[in-house]
């Protein structure tokens, strides 16, 4: 059988597919045997790249700077940029590296300090009370869509201090640059243009009328300091959208998928809600979202494997979070798992400046919607959907659950 | 017990200060340092071992009290 036109794989250690439905679906078997068999493994698909499995490879791979390089963070090679899509604009400080990485990363770390991130918790819970009230009363829902979909959207937009209502075009961007996007280029320019585009403008009254939102702050920070260029700020919230949205978003859809297949965990955190901070740490270790790309920029031998400039490195965080070596009983999700080193945000200087962020969101996310909804299952199994790549969560989780 | 944090691998992750705000406080970065000179008040000492084995960047060094 062919996948989608493209040959089928029958060597996974030398002709792996990040798009491969069975990858997307449930890569954790594939990591299994790659780990055992050849734990970097590699492809031509794609534009090529290696894949590491093992948590510490990959722990070491991520902190090989300035070795690998972060100017090509997506999981593929993407064509160049036509004229007109403003190829100059990058995505600071997750696209770049030292020396201007520094600087890059604290102007944009204190908006996501624990205290700051504090701040946006009341509007996250009146949120998902919100997008609950929605579906309450009908029994069945696309927890997807309608709830873990939502939230990343609407709290960027609040953080950002643009109009809510701006958010369902942020997630069709969104979806445009990092899902359809990565197979599709003419869909990624059209996204990316939208984005700098509306940011551009954003800014630019930003300058007029600042106010206390995340873009004025960012204007009024220093960069070195120097005042910080219109161009760097567009392209931090360009980051802003495609590392704080589809990512958390995710995340959410994985804990719910988790808790609608399994009741025991479900219950459980239901009747102890004060263990949803350790079951959310855990569900991001067993359900990571990201994988990131690194670019080679000199030759390095790591792991039996020799590293060439231009070679393209996988990130594979949500398969080094799935290691037997680092994790006791790594193929199950425990709940209350104690001792959890798990690096679904990453490890070293690109470490998710988002993360404060996107584990308030799962968190309020969860116990909302437990408190609201404390049972509920799949609808049909076969109906759940996911996506996989650079982000990998399900795109529709239909549940059914009793109205009260 | 006394508790360290080595601030050339901390990368604010801050797993420690979600577990043990007790022990270990953030700059406006988010990166960690340990409270009172990484003195761990008594009954405080699993908690200190819980930031430990949460870290992802190792950063959190322990140590223990001679055996008395």
């Amino acid at each position: 059988m062919s996948e989608n036109g493209r040959p089928p794989v029958d060597d996974w250690s030398g002709d792996y597919d990040i798009f491969h439905a069975d990858y997307i679906t449930d890569p954790a078997p594939i990591w299994d045997d790659l780990r055992q068999s050849c734990p970097i493994a590699h492809t031509e698909r794609w534009g090529g790249s290696w894949l590491p499995t093992r948590y510490e490879d990959v722990r070491a791979l991520a902190r090989l700077v300035p070795e690998l390089s972060s100017t090509e963070p997506l999981v593929v090679n993407p064509p160049p940029l036509p004229d007109g899509a403003y190829g100059g604009v990058v995505a600071p400080p997750i696209s770049i590296d030292p020396p201007a990485h520094g600087p890059a990363r604290r102007l944009i770390l204190p908006a996501f300090s624990p205290q700051a991130v504090e701040r946006h918790e009341p509007f996250t819970r009146e949120l998902a009370h919100r997008l609950i009230d929605a579906f309450a009363g009908r029994g069945r829902a696309d927890a997807a869509t309608d709830f873990a979909q939502q939230i990343p959207p609407r709290v960027i937009a609040h953080l950002l201090g643009v109009d809510e209502e701006q958010a369902d075009t942020f997630v069709v961007w969104v979806r445009g640059l990092l899902e359809q996007g990565l197979t599709a280029p003419e869909i990624r320019f059209e996204a990316r243009t939208n984005i700098i585009e509306f940011f551009t403008e954003q800014v630019a009254q930003r300058r007029d009328e600042p106010g206390d939102d995340f873009i004025s702050g960012l204007l009024a920070g220093e960069l070195d300091g120097e005042p910080v260029p219109d161009v760097h700020v567009v392209g931090t919230c360009l980051l802003l959208l495609v590392a704080g949205i589809d990512t958390t978003w995710s995340s959410i859809g994985s804990a719910l998928w988790h808790l609608a297949s399994t009741p025991s965990d479900r219950k459980r955190l239901v009747s102890e809600p004060e263990l949803i901070p350790t079951a959310v740490e855990e569900l991001l270790r067993a359900y990571s979202p990201v994988t990131m790309g690194r670019v080679v920029t000199e030759e390095v031998v790591f792991g039996g494997v020799k590293l060439q400039p231009g070679d393209r490195v996988l990130m594979n965080f949500p398969g080094a979070n799935r290691d037997p070596e680092a994790f006791a009983h790594a193929d199950q999700v425990i709940i209350d798992r104690q001792h959890n080193r798990h690096i679904a945000f990453g490890v070293g200087i690109h470490r998710c400046a988002g993360s404060n962020l996107a584990r308030m969101e799962m968190n309020v996310a969860l116990s909302v919607f437990l408190d609201r909804i404390p049972e509920f299952s799949l609808e049909d199994p076969a109906a759940v959907t996911w996506a996989g790549g650079q982000v990998r969560g399900p795109r529709r989780l239909p549940i059914v659950f009793p109205v009260s | 017990m006394k508790v360290r944090v080595d601030s050339e691998r901390c990368q604010g992750h801050n797993r420690c200060y979600a577990l043990a705000p007790e022990l270990f406080e953030v700059d406006d970065y988010g990166m960690s340092s340990a409270r009172d000179d990484g003195v761990v008040p008594a009954g405080l000492e699993d908690k200190a071992r819980l930031a430990e084995a949460n870290c992802p960047e190792f950063a959190i060094h322990i140590e223990e009290d001679p055996a008395s």
